[in-house]
C-alpha cells in the first residue's frame, strides 16, 4: 500500500476539466517530481490533493484512508502539508508568525520546531519580527517552506518552489530538501526545470494537459522520453 | 470653560459610539463582511438585558454579565448557519441578508415588546458624578469610556498576542491558504461574530443605561459605528476609538450651539473627514 495515491483523479474548474484520470503514487519515505509544461495540470492536482479542490471520496487516498473529500484543513491535520505555488506569506503576519501558524490549533510532536527551521534557514531567524512580505523571493519561499514544515507532515507538497527565483537561490532552497527527507517527511515536488527535478526525485511524473505521459525512476528515464512526454512530440 | 466640558462630555460620548463600533470593525476587519444588521444587535442585546433584569430583579451589569454568553451563541449561530452560506467573492448577498436580518429584528422586537421606549434603570449609578480637574464628570459616561479604551486594548491583544489573534489575521489575508495551514476559515468567521456580539452586550449595556431605547433605532445606531470605523480608517481599532471620538465631540459642541444640531454636526465631521483622509485617518491595509 502506497503512503499517499490518486485513483483515476478528474477535476474540474466549471465547465473545463483540468485532470483526465490521473493516477500516482507515493511510496513512504520517497521523494517524487511531478514535471510538465504551464497548464498541464501540475498545480491542479497539488490543489487536489490538499483539498482545495473537492474530489470523490477515493480518488486520494492517504496512509490506505480515502481523503479526496475532505476539506484542506481536515487534510492538513492528517499530515499532507502544502508549499503552495507563489508562497502565498501572509501579510499581516511577521515572519515568526508565519511559521507559528504551521500549528495552529494543535499540538505537534516531531523534528520541526521553530528552533529546528531556523537552524535550517539561519536568515529566518534575523528576519523573524519582519513582515513575511518584506523579504526577497527566496528568504519568502523559505519562510513557505518552514511554515508547512511546522506541523511535522508526512507529506510535503512543494508546488513550484523555484519559480521566480535566481539560480544561485534554487541551490540554496533544494540544499534544504535532504534535510526533510531525513526528517522522515516524504515529497511530492512540482517542478517546471527539469534537470532539478530529476536531481531531487526518486521517481518522476511527466503530465501534459491533465493526464501522466511518462513515469519512472529519475536516473532511468531519457531526455527524449521526456521530452516526448513534455511537449507530445512522439505520440503528436 | 464650558468649552472644556462640553469637549469632554463629547470624547466621553465617543466612547460609547466606539464601542457600537468595535464589533463592526472587527467582523468587517476578518471576513469583509459588513453587518447592517449590527446596531439592531445592539438593540436585540439590550433587550436581552431589560428582558433579564425585570424577570430576574438583577441589576444591568449583573444582566449583561449572563446576557454575554447568550449573545456569543447568537453570534456563532448567526455566522456558522446562515452568513458563512453567503459569503463569497460577491458582496451583495451578505448585504442582502443582514440586511432582511435587520428588517427581521426591529419587527420581532415590535412584536415583542410594543414600540414603547425603555430603560434600564441602574439606580445611583445613572445620576452620580465625580469632580475631576474641576469639571463635573458623570460616573456612567467615564465608565463608558474606560470600557471602551478595554475592549479595544483586550481586542488588540487578543489580535497581535495570542494563537486565535494569528489565525484571524491570517484568514482576512487569505481564506484559502489560511485552510492549508490548518486553519477552518468558518469557524474562525464564528469565532469573530460571537466575539463580537459580546462587544455589542457591552455596547447595549451603556446604550440602555444612558438613554432610552426603542426597536426602531438599530439603523442609526448603524451609522455611528460605520461613521466612527471609517473616520479611523479600515482595519484599526484604535483608529475605531479616534473615530467615536471625533463624532461624539462634534455632536456634544453641535448641540451646544445649537440643539437641533447635534446629530447633523456628527455626520458633517464624518464628511470633512472623509473630504481630507478618504481612507480614514489610520487605514491598515492597501486592499
Amino acid at each position: 500500500m502506497s503512503l499517499l495515491e490518486t485513483h483515476s483523479l478528474t477535476a474540474h474548474y466549471g465547465d473545463f476539466q483540468a485532470l483526465f484520470g490521473v493516477d500516482i503514487r507515493l511510496e513512504q519515505g520517497e521523494t517524487v517530481a511531478i514535471i510538465g509544461a504551464n497548464g498541464a495540470g501540475k498545480s491542479t492536482l497539488m490543489r487536489s490533493i490538499s483539498g482545495v479542490l473537492k474530489n470523490g471520496s477515493d480518488q486520494v487516498r492517504f496512509d490506505g484512508r480515502p481523503i479526496g473529500d475532505l476539506t484542506a484543513d481536515e487534510i492538513m491535520a492528517r499530515g499532507v502539508a502544502m508549499v503552495p505555488e507563489g508562497r502565498r506569506l501572509f501579510p499581516s503576519l511577521s515572519v515568526e508568525e508565519n511559521l507559528q501558524i504551521g500549528t495552529y490549533g494543535r499540538k505537534v510532536q516531531g523534528h520541526w520546531s521553530l528552533e529546528t527551521i531556523y537552524d535550517m534557514f539561519p536568515i529566518l531567524k534575523e528576519r523573524r519580527n519582519h513582515p513575511g512580505t518584506a523579504l526577497s523571493g527566496g528568504q519568502q519561499q523559505m519562510v513557505a517552506i518552514g511554515r508547512a514544515l511546522m506541523s511535522n507532515p508526512r507529506v510535503l507538497l512543494c508546488d513550484e518552489i523555484s519559480l521566480g527565483l535566481a539560480p544561485v537561490v534554487i541551490k540554496d532552497i533544494y540544499a534544504a530538501v535532504p534535510q526533510i527527507q531525513d526528517a522522515g517527511a516524504s515529497l511530492i515536488v512540482v517542478e517546471q526545470d527539469i534537470g532539478q527535478a530529476l536531481k531531487v526525485s526518486d521517481r518522476v511524473y511527466c503530465m501534459m494537459e491533465g493526464r501522466v505521459t511518462l513515469e519512472g525512476p529519475a536516473d532511468t528515464l531519457s531526455r527524449e522520453a521526456i521530452h516526448d512526454a513534455y511537449f507530445g512530440g512522439a505520440a503528436a | 470653560m464650558i468649552w472644556v466640558d462640553t469637549i469632554i462630555q463629547g470624547v466621553l460620548l465617543g466612547g460609547l459610539y466606539a464601542l457600537f463600533a468595535a464589533g463592526l470593525s472587527l467582523v468587517f476587519g476578518i471576513m469583509r463582511l459588513v453587518n447592517l444588521a449590527h446596531g439592531d444587535l445592539i438593540v436585540f442585546a439590550a433587550y436581552l438585558i431589560l428582558l433579564l433584569v425585570s424577570l430576574l430583579g438583577l441589576s444591568p451589569f449583573v444582566a449583561a454579565v449572563i446576557a454575554a454568553p447568550i449573545m456569543f451563541g447568537v453570534g456563532w449561530a448567526l455566522q456558522r448557519h446562515v452568513l458563512n452560506r453567503v459569503l463569497g467573492p460577491d458582496i451583495l448577498p451578505p448585504l442582502l441578508v443582514t440586511f432582511g436580518l435587520s428588517v427581521v429584528l426591529q419587527n420581532a422586537l415590535l412584536e415583542g415588546f410594543s414600540a414603547d421606549s425603555q430603560r434600564l434603570s441602574s439606580g445611583e449609578i445613572t445620576t452620580a458624578s465625580v469632580q475631576m480637574l474641576g469639571l463635573n464628570l458623570g460616573v456612567l459616561p467615564l465608565l463608558t469610556f474606560a470600557s471602551a479604551i478595554l475592549v479595544i486594548v483586550g481586542l488588540n491583544q487578543l489580535f497581535y498576542r495570542t494563537e486565535l489573534g494569528r489565525a484571524f489575521r491570517a484568514t482576512s489575508d487569505d481564506a484559502v491558504t489560511a485552510g492549508l495551514m490548518g486553519i477552518r476559515p468558518e469557524r474562525i468567521f464564528a469565532t469573530a461574530t460571537a466575539i463580537a456580539m459580546l462587544v455589542v452586550t457591552l455596547a447595549a449595556l451603556y446604550l440602555g443605561m444612558r438613554a432610552n431605547f426603542d426597536p426602531n433605532i438599530g439603523p442609526a445606531r448603524l451609522i455611528y459605528a460605520f461613521e466612527a470605523v471609517i473616520i479611523g480608517g479600515l482595519g484599526s481599532l484604535w483608529g475605531t476609538l479616534a473615530g467615536g471620538i471625533i463624532i461624539g465631540v462634534a455632536q456634544t459642541v453641535g448641540a451646544a450651539i445649537n440643539p437641533e444640531w447635534q446629530i447633523l454636526a456628527g455626520h458633517l465631521a464624518f464628511l470633512i473627514v472623509l473630504l481630507i483622509k478618504p481612507r480614514g485617518l489610520f487605514p491598515r491595509a492597501v486592499d
